[in-house]
């Protein structure tokens, strides 16, 4: 019985792919007749207009819309379900029988070079898959309410399943080449996704930057595979991880060739999960829909890059480099994005910066060896930013689509489930004990300080970040939700609660924000470690260095530490009380105060403008001198002369046709001679 | 008794005054007389040969070949006469309209 | 007594032929053809071929060149309006060419060796003529058709008006 749900692992993927089939078709033969029918009936209408909240829901909602909304979460709660008992299946074997990988057929086969189409479930891939199918089919459900006056309801649907089907195959694959595969289906989805509302130019070109910006890891992590397959012969995990002790006993995998392939991965992960210096594109992809944002830009998508260091950590570990290279990327990163966050006025955009700078403490998480808290992280934080998300989806509803905080205000009594839903997300990011955040959080700032990769420094930069965040997601909350109301007279005249569609998703994130940290309570809290002993197979090398590293540290100290991390987070909240609640004046005047710094940091440091004037510009110039001086004169100049030399040419040789009988007889006797000579060649 | 490749020297070295003829010269009639020439030297090969292996064939292509000179010439300067009257010219360079 | 009328025969055949190829006035190159023919012949009859010889001073001499003399006076083309003759970089070209032609024909001439056992017989005229009639009874007939069709394309062509 175990065995034979195992056996049905490829349905995880599969199902979603099937609400891909189904919904295409759909879309492209029910909805797009209808919509192209629409538009011209009234042509006069700007297509533009339908963005968030338009006129579609005023006609008689089409038949097929009742199937899309309830195939497309449907494949994925099935999909969850699916995963959910082969995750048990898993579970039920000893720890150092979980792994189980199911070969489908040979996919890529040249040569010495062989990639399969095989799923791997581990312990690892577990947690993803059941993230992903997870609370993207909350999210999906959500989805359902909050998409439900879109015209193209259908083709949202398909991106979205298109994107599981994608992640999955990230997930599951149990080669380089097959998550290769599932990474660029979701930027390839994200990027249909940030631009879903395409009439809108900011939309189209959020779309363009992210994939444009994605390009740039992609890049990356393809050399690091040629890489990998160059050094291992092989792309399969279990074979590239089953040779590096030899190899690396053997000399020919020196720690320059590990640091070389981690540092390349990691720098696509960076693309993906938007770390310094490639992070420009996730605030912008805030144009998407916002269960988008949920789904891709906060659970699950840009987590892909965390994934894939925690599952290439054989190697990292043997690269300390690198190791220092994605500690300090992350914290960096961490604190950065947090500062930017804190004055963002866009609901969503300091979702966003919070999401690169919680992505930054994974990274901070796997740097300094603790791979498991960074994965830890990644699955809490999954929960209550998408929750966060949610919930801002459910107050962006409510407004009719307003996303500034200086439009909101007192929405707690006219929201009381998102408040209560979201408020209790806020805890848990700020690392409030009990919550999920705290538990992961705090795990990575004590690895990051006791590990043997770790460092005082990372400790203390983890620290502030956690304390700015804090900070800034309780100015969030106070903006939105509580003080005076300064919403437009006529918006806040329709404001209303969100369908239950939308409101029960919240609610099962809620709880999962408040208990998915449980399963992870560390030792000196009295608690029992199961997610670090679920992990453990996967990380067998980092779990030994941290352990290591444990030994020198004592109990009190890691009390001390997490007593000082939940100060300064609650000084942060504090902070943010006493200038958003009780002098609701003085952020401004602090503003005020320090014109320069508040203008940089509201503008993001500048960073794309200084992209804009550093990369983006000299591309854009040499393309344009590649077009005129290059293509214009050089290439176009070798065509031309391609030509004008096979007309000079065809009007030389034209000469040779005299029309002289005796010219021709005389090239007759040169064959003659030529082939005379060479007869009688010695 | 003498060797044969003198005489296949000899047909070499007339061949090869014959094919100067042919391609050096303009007028068509000496262009003609040297295709004789040409004729003539392969003969000499077709004669010398064929005695020195004692067999008649030899004699045989040879016949043939003054068959198809006398044919040739025949035919030659009726096209001459023709184009002369025509052209007014026996200048073969002259004669290039098979350009084109 | 062979290599010496070779040599000579040789040596005025030759001599004949370049006077051909060379002369201004094609009656001259003409009259210089019958020579090299007359000497070719005299060499046929030097390896025994005496049908041979005789048909090369009947036909060749008799008739071919006769044919041509009689061309020449009836274009009787004016000394001044001959052709000019010029020394072309495409004339030199042949001219190099040809040189080769003979190089690699005395290469292959060095190189010739006799297989077999000389016949007196081979060209005399009784040989000939038993070879003509019996195995190459149909070449020789489809020569005569050959023949007959050179004469009357020969007179197609020249006739004024058909």
């Amino acid at each position: 019985m175990v065995g034979e749900i195992l056996d049905y692992l490829w349905l995880v993927p599969a199902l979603p792919l099937l609400g891909v089939i189904v919904n295409s078709g759909i879309a492209l033969f029910a909805e797009r007749p209808l919509l192209l029918a629409e538009d011209a009936r009234r042509p006069t209408d700007s297509p533009g207009d339908d963005h968030g909240h338009g006129h579609g829901a005023s006609h008689a909602a089409p038949p097929y819309r009742k199937l899309v909304a309830v195939l497309g979460p449907a494949v994925v709660g099935a999909s969850f379900v699916v995963s959910l008992l082969a995750v048990l299946a898993l579970a039920a074997r000893p720890p150092h029988e979980r792994l189980f990988v199911q070969v489908l057929f040979p996919w890529v086969q040249a040569g010495t070079f062989s990639a399969p189409a095989a799923f791997q479930l581990d312990p690892l891939s577990s947690v993803m898959i059941l993230v992903v199918t997870g609370v993207g089919f909350l999210i999906h459900v959500y989805s359902v309410g909050y998409m439900s006056h879109e015209r193209a309801f259908a083709r949202y649907f398909v991106y979205l399943n298109l994107f599981t089907f994608a992640m999955l195959l990230l997930v599951l694959g149990s080669n380089f080449l097959l998550m290769f595969v599932g990474w660029e289906g979701v930027g390839l989805c994200s990027y249909l996704l940030i631009g879903y509302w395409y009439e809108k130019k900011s939309a189209a070109d959020a779309g363009k930057k992210a994939f444009v910006v994605n390009r740039v890891g992609d890049f990356g992590f393809l050399v690091a595979m040629f890489l990998i397959f160059w050094t291992f012969g092989s792309v399969e995990y279990t074979e590239v991880f089953a040779r590096i002790p030899g190899l690396a006993a053997s000399g020919v995998l020196t720690t320059g060739i590990a640091t070389a392939i981690t540092l390349l991965l990691f720098v696509g992960a960076v693309g993906k999960s938007a770390q310094i210096p490639l992070y420009v594109w996730l605030p912008d992809a805030m144009e998407g829909p916002t269960p988008v944002s949920a789904l891709i830009h906060a659970a699950t998508m840009v987590t892909a890059g965390v994934y894939m260091v925690a599952r290439t950590n054989a190697l990292y570990l043997l690269a300390p480099t690198s190791m220092m290279v994605v500690a300090v990327v992350g914290a960096a990163t961490a604190i950065f994005s947090a500062t930017i966050g804190i004055t963002q006025n866009d609901i969503k955009r300091v979702l966003a910066y919070s999401t690169v700078s919680q992505l930054g403490y994974m990274f901070l998480a796997c740097g300094v060896g603790a791979f498991t808290a960074g994965i830890f992280h990644l699955m809490t934080h999954a929960f209550f930013k998408a929750l966060l998300f949610l919930g801002s989806g459910s107050v962006i509803h409510a407004l009719a689509g307003e996303q500034d905080m200086r439009k909101m205000g007192s929405l707690k009594n006219h929201l009381p489930v998102t408040f209560v839903t979201m408020f209790i997300a806020t805890l848990a990011i700020s690392g409030i004990p009990g919550l999920s955040g705290f538990f992961s959080k705090d795990e990575i700032l004590w690895k990051s300080f006791s590990s043997g990769h770790g460092h005082a420094g990372l400790w203390l930069v983890g620290t502030a970040a956690a304390g700015i965040t804090a900070f800034y997601m309780f100015r969030l909350v106070f903006l939105t939700f509580f003080g005076n109301s300064r919403m437009d007279p006529e918006v806040e005249k329709h404001v209303h609660e969100s369908p239950y569609s939308m409101t029960v998703p919240l609610m099962i994130l809620a709880v999962l924000a408040v208990a998915g940290g449980w399963v992870g309570i560390p030792h000196v809290l009295g608690g029992h470690n199961y997610f670090e002993e679920w992990l453990a197979p996967v990380f067998a090398h980092g779990a030994a260095g941290a352990a290591h590293g444990e030994a020198h540290a004592s109990a009190a100290l890691e009390y001390l530490l997490m007593a000082t991390s939940v100060g300064v987070a609650l000084c942060g909240i504090g902070l943010a009380w006493y200038l958003y609640r009780v002098r609701p004046s003085k952020p401004k005047e602090i503003a005020d105060r320090v014109p320069g710094l508040y203008g940089v940091v509201l503008n993001k440091y500048y960073v794309d403008e200084i992209y804009d004037v550093a990369i983006v510009r000299k591309i854009v110039n040499g393309s344009i001198w590649l077009w005129e001086a290059f293509d214009a004169t050089f290439i176009d100049g070798i065509v031309n002369g391609v030509a004008a030399l096979v007309q000079k040419a065809g009007d030389r040789a034209r000469r040779v046709q005299t029309g002289v009988v005796g010219n021709y007889a005389l090239s007759l006797l040169l064959g003659a001679v030529i082939l005379v000579g060479f007869l009688i060649w010695p | 008794m003498m060797e044969p490749s003198a005489y296949l020297l000899l047909s070499g070295i007339l061949f090869g005054i014959g094919v100067v003829g042919v391609v050096a010269r303009k007028n068509a009639l000496i262009v003609l007389m040297s295709v004789e020439i040409m004729l003539n030297a392969v003969n000499v090969a077709f004669i010398a040969v064929g005695s020195y292996l004692g067999d008649v064939t030899g004699s045989i292509f040879a016949f043939m070949v003054m068959t198809v000179a006398a044919a040739e010439a025949a035919v030659g300067l009726a096209i001459l006469i023709a184009i002369f009257r025509l052209k007014e010219t026996i200048d073969i360079t002259e004669l290039s309209v098979l350009k084109w | 007594m062979e290599p010496v009328l070779f040599v000579i025969f040789g040596a005025i055949s030759v001599g004949g032929a370049i006077m051909v190829v060379t002369r201004r006035h094609p009656l001259a190159s003409a009259l210089y053809l019958i020579l090299t023919l007359f000497s070719v012949a005299a060499l046929f009859a030097l390896r025994q071929a005496h049908f041979l010889a005789a048909i090369q001073v009947i036909v060749y001499a008799g008739a071919v060149v006769v044919l041509f003399i009689f061309v020449i006076m009836l274009i009787n083309v004016p000394e001044n309006r001959l052709p000019m003759e010029r020394l072309t970089g495409l004339r030199f070209l042949g001219v190099t060419v040809a040189g080769l032609l003979i190089l690699e024909s005395a290469l292959v001439a060095r190189r010739f060796v006799m297989p077999g056992t000389p016949d007196a017989d081979s060209g005399s005229v009784e040989a000939v003529g038993r070879a003509l009639f019996t195995d190459y009874l149909l070449a020789f007939e489809l020569t005569s058709v050959l023949l007959l069709a050179a004469v009357i394309g020969a007179i197609a062509l020249a006739k004024r008006k058909i």
